[in-house]
């Protein structure tokens, strides 16, 4: 690749995780937390993506950005307010802003119209003012963001990119104050945040943070102050000004004011950071051996950061006494979350790791058929090579785990492109939606994230299409205007769950029933219970948007979805409270690459079931299963009926009836049929398995999931449990209708 | 393959392309794929079976972790299946994306030919032969069938949705 190409493609993949920090932090913003410092790493955001598009003279990008940070350092400076309205403008600006990067990269087109729009009302915002680029254009401003202005040293990771050092003026007399709160000034709900801002507004201000008194964490007392601040000012307003800074906290803490000669050189200079509090002019008289301390200041910032690493919630503690705010308890774990993002990572071609992975694969089954074969070769299980082997195995399992987890991401990648669905689908459809999420740092393996995407998409436009009411419905109905969708991540037994929630109206179960009559999903007798009716709405052909809309009718319904949640190995079902709202619920694997199975014989062929489709397996007497129909049967297990499925014949192994008396059956649960009843041969144990395409080479096998490796080197099919039911049904189906009303199959 | 109008170029081609082809047998018949297209011959294994698959798919096989399907080429060309032996032969080919393995009788040679040998199938009517033969080959005396690779494979189900 040319290099510059090779820079610029990195210039993009920064600009998505720029994109995202814009969003993340504009939300954390719009939802009423966030702080002077959240708008700083917005506004970083911004610039850098100007930045580096300039760089590669990507005109119309520069421009955007341009407008965008003009406005976002009037927020930053304090001009303009951070209230919902503005951030709301910011957040459809990140939206064009994202529009524009796609563009600059050759991918889609932006609405040009919509961007002027937007340039208007950034500058609307700015108070009408012709873009002034004095304040934005800050390349050549000191800017070494300091936490003092917030609580901490939780988020050391800034990124500097110029450090300018003015020559020193010398006409102003340099004050020393040693600041140090006390815990009953925090209980009086001062801050020290406004107190330097203060201060600040009379002189330039170096403030460092002597953090020497925080004991360890386990010896943390979240309502003690720990922290002294060593503060320089600069001003020729005397002591007496900067005393009537502490006027109304002087009991409460220990202050000590000193110096005030003009040009006092600074001895020893402590490792200091400028800050750029609001609209701080220019330093005028900045010590020159700061200099060559800024980067012995960063080594050490880093080693701070480093060291408080292992206890990221030791950031909430000052807070949450500096602030006994409301919001002091939502941002602790935010903190704690930004913090879990960092830390060092490298960025490596995915394709090196899929043949990583790909590798580790074969070497688990080649560790198995060399177990068999040593198995074979009737060695003691004690002899050298059985122990050694042994040691082989659980080194195998131990580097397949580990390349797992390399695979494994955090959800928050695709939860986070979720917010701007949830804007636009609201403006279409003219509701006003809240989007919450959880669980973003819950780890799934790419290959299930990356097809996370589209599912999560159509329930989300779904949830706020079909779910959410109008707005003055909802007033009517005594609920807030604004409708919450929530989504949600989690980790149950092995499978990450993720709930895509509304408070909406909830599923209207006559209205679904009437539809899938109408369509003949259903036959009129048919008594479901509401689960049952609930999840009608994933069968194919079933859309209840009375008209085509938009968002969610366009062709593709519930049906799809569950297709490709089911393509992933996952379930998908749905609860519905009734006025209330419904909640989808997703469950996938962790992995796409292996799979726990139960490994069973059918009429002399080896096949696998996936263990988590499983709920018991059990031996049928003969006067347990009953025939019904000419072709059917059922099975009864503890005074319930289980349709029987004879696995053999469905895939066609054997012609004949199985004598069900001398097999197995496996129980198991789909997400659709509910349960069905698998008889098979014998049952031979339980494995890990490697899943292997068929799709790749051949393609797609009705009741067939992928194919596997076994020890003895033979290919074995893994069951597609839903498939097969549905198989059968669709069987049944098909003899049972007359042509006409016959259903159109999907494939 | 794709270097062939840069040795046309060159002048090292008078007369039509060069290919090299690979012959095997089918029972009394031989047939002939493209080189280029096979990766590799191996021996016959035995292969998993595909439920609800075309009769002249024999299965799937493992190909160093990879799941090799393996079509019966004498069963796909209407000459009956073949009663795969230890002495079967696999020719494991690139059709399109997929890697497809044949199950023939034997591979009995490569044949360096230039394209104006390639005789057009005679048009008779016989749909298998005009679907699967692409052209004939006569070399010393024996008649070659080149087949169709792109054909064997089951026509490939639309996926809905």
């Amino acid at each position: 690749m040319d290099p510059l190409e090779a820079i610029k493609a990195t210039f993009f993949q920064e600009c998505d995780e720029l994109l995202a920090d814009l969003e993340s932090g504009l939300l954390e913003l719009e939802g009423g937390g966030g702080d002077i410092e959240t708008v700083n790493a917005v506004f970083r955001a911004v610039h850098s993506v100007k930045g580096g598009a300039g760089a590669f003279g990507l005109e119309p990008l520069v421009r955007f950005a341009h407008v965008f940070e003009t406005t976002l350092d009037d927020m930053r400076s304090g001009k303009l307010a951070t209230e919902p309205a503005a951030v709301k403008v910011m957040l459809r600006a990140a939206d064009i802003l994202a529009d524009h990067v796609s563009a600059a990269r050759g991918q889609g087109v932006v609405d040009e119209a919509g961007s002027l729009r937007l340039v208007a009302e950034l500058k609307a915002l700015c108070g009408g003012g012709a873009a002034a680029p004095g304040a934005a254009d800050d390349d050549d401003v000191v800017m070494v963001d300091s936490e003092v202005e917030d609580d901490g040293f939780g988020d050391f990771d800034f990124t500097p990119v110029l450090v300018e050092i003015e020559a020193p003026a010398a006409t102003t007399p340099t004050w020393r104050i040693g600041f140090k709160p006390s815990r009953a000034m925090y209980a009086k709900a001062n801050e020290t945040a406004l107190l330097l801002r203060e201060l600040d507004r009379i002189g330039v201000c170096q403030v460092t943070l002597n953090a020497d008194g925080l004991p360890d964490f386990d010896a943390l007392d979240p309502e003690e102050s720990y922290f002294a601040w060593d503060i320089e000012v600069e001003t020729d307003q005397g002591e007496a000004a900067i005393r009537e800074v502490f006027e109304f906290v002087e009991d409460d803490c220990e202050i000590s004011v000193t110096g005030g000669v003009a040009d006092a050189p600074v001895e020893a200079p402590a490792p200091s950071i400028d800050l750029e509090l609001t609209t701080a002019p220019p330093p005028e008289a900045e010590p020159e051996a700061v200099d060559g301390d800024v980067m012995a200041l960063l080594e050490r910032a880093k080693a701070a950061a480093a060291e408080l690493q292992p206890a990221p919630s030791a950031s909430a503690a000052p807070r949450a006494a500096a602030a006994p705010a409301p919001a002091a308890g939502l941002h602790p774990a935010d903190s704690a979350d930004a913090k879990a993002a960092a830390g060092t990572t490298i960025r490596v071609d995915l394709e090196r790791v899929d043949r990583l992975i790909d590798l580790v694969g074969e070497l688990v089954i080649n560790q198995a058929m060399l177990t068999q074969r040593v198995g074979e070769s009737g060695l003691a299980r004690s002899s050298t090579v059985s122990v050694g082997l042994e040691d082989l195995e659980h080194l195998t399992r131990e580097i397949q785990d580990s390349v797992m987890a390399i695979r494994a991401q955090p959800v928050k990648s695709v939860f986070q492109r979720m917010p701007r669905l949830v804007r636009e689908v609201a403006a279409m459809t003219e509701k006003q939606v809240r989007l919450t999420t959880e669980g973003e740092n819950t780890e799934v393996d790419k290959t299930v994230i990356e097809r996370l995407s589209d599912p999560l998409i159509h329930m989300i436009r779904n949830a706020i299409d079909h779910g959410l009411e109008k707005p003055h419905v909802r007033l009517a109905a005594g609920k807030p205007a604004e409708g919450v969708v929530k989504l949600c991540a989690l980790h149950r037994s092995g499978r990450i769950v993720i709930e895509v929630s509304d408070d909406g109206a909830g599923i209207n179960r006559e209205r679904v029933k009437q539809i899938a009559l109408d369509k003949g999903l259903i036959a009129p007798d048919a008594t479901l219970t509401d689960e049952e009716t609930d999840n009608l709405i994933f069968l194919p052909g079933f859309s209840t948007a009375a008209t085509v809309s938009d968002i969610s009718g366009r062709g593709v319904g519930m049906d799809v979805v569950r297709r490709q949640v089911q393509a992933l190995g996952g379930r998908i079902s749905i609860t519905s409270n009734p006025g209330k709202g419904s909640t989808f619920s997703l469950s996938l694997p962790l992995t796409l690459a292996v799979l726990d199975g139960m490994v069973v014989g059918v009429s002399g062929h080896t096949l696998v079931t996936p263990l988590t489709a499983i709920i018991e397996t059990l031996q049928p007497k003969a006067n347990d299963v009953r025939l019904l129909g000419p072709n059917g049967a059922v099975l009864a297990v503890r005074d319930a009926y289980v349709p029987l499925v004879d696995v053999g014949a469905v895939l066609g192994y054997n012609k004949g009836p199985t004598d069900w008396t001398t097999g197995v059956v496996l129980l198991v649960e789909s997400e659709v049929g509910g349960r069905a009843a698998l008889l098979v041969d014998a049952i031979q144990g339980q494995r890990q398995v490697v899943i292997k395409s068929l799709e790749a080479n051949y393609q797609r096998v009705e009741g067939i999931a992928a194919a596997t490796i076994l020890g003895d080197g033979r290919v074995a099919l893994i069951l597609d449990v839903d498939a097969l039911i549905d198989v059968r049904r669709k069987d049944a189906r098909r003899s049972a209708t007359p042509p006409a009303a016959r259903l159109p199959l999907a494939s | 393959m794709s270097n062939v109008t840069s040795l046309e170029k060159a002048g090292l081609q008078k007369v039509g392309r060069r290919r090299e082809l690979i012959s095997f047998r089918i029972g009394p018949q031989e047939f002939c794929v493209d080189i280029m297209s096979v990766r590799e011959i191996r021996g016959w294994t035995a292969a998993t079976p595909l439920p609800q698959s075309p009769d002249y798919v024999r299965g799937v096989i493992n190909l160093r972790g990879a799941v090799l399907p393996i079509i019966d080429l004498a069963a796909r060309l209407e000459l009956g299946d073949t009663d795969a032996t230890a002495r079967s032969v696999i020719i494991v080919t690139h059709i399109g994306p997929r890697l497809v393995g044949l199950l023939v009788d034997a591979v009995s040679d490569i044949l360096t030919i230039t394209e104006d040998q390639v005789q057009p199938t005679p048009d008779i009517a016989c749909d298998t032969v005009r679907e699967f033969v692409k052209g004939l080959l006569a070399v010393e005396g024996r008649m070659i069938s080149w087949v169709a690779l792109e054909r064997v494979l089951p026509e490939l189900e639309a996926e809905a949705a």
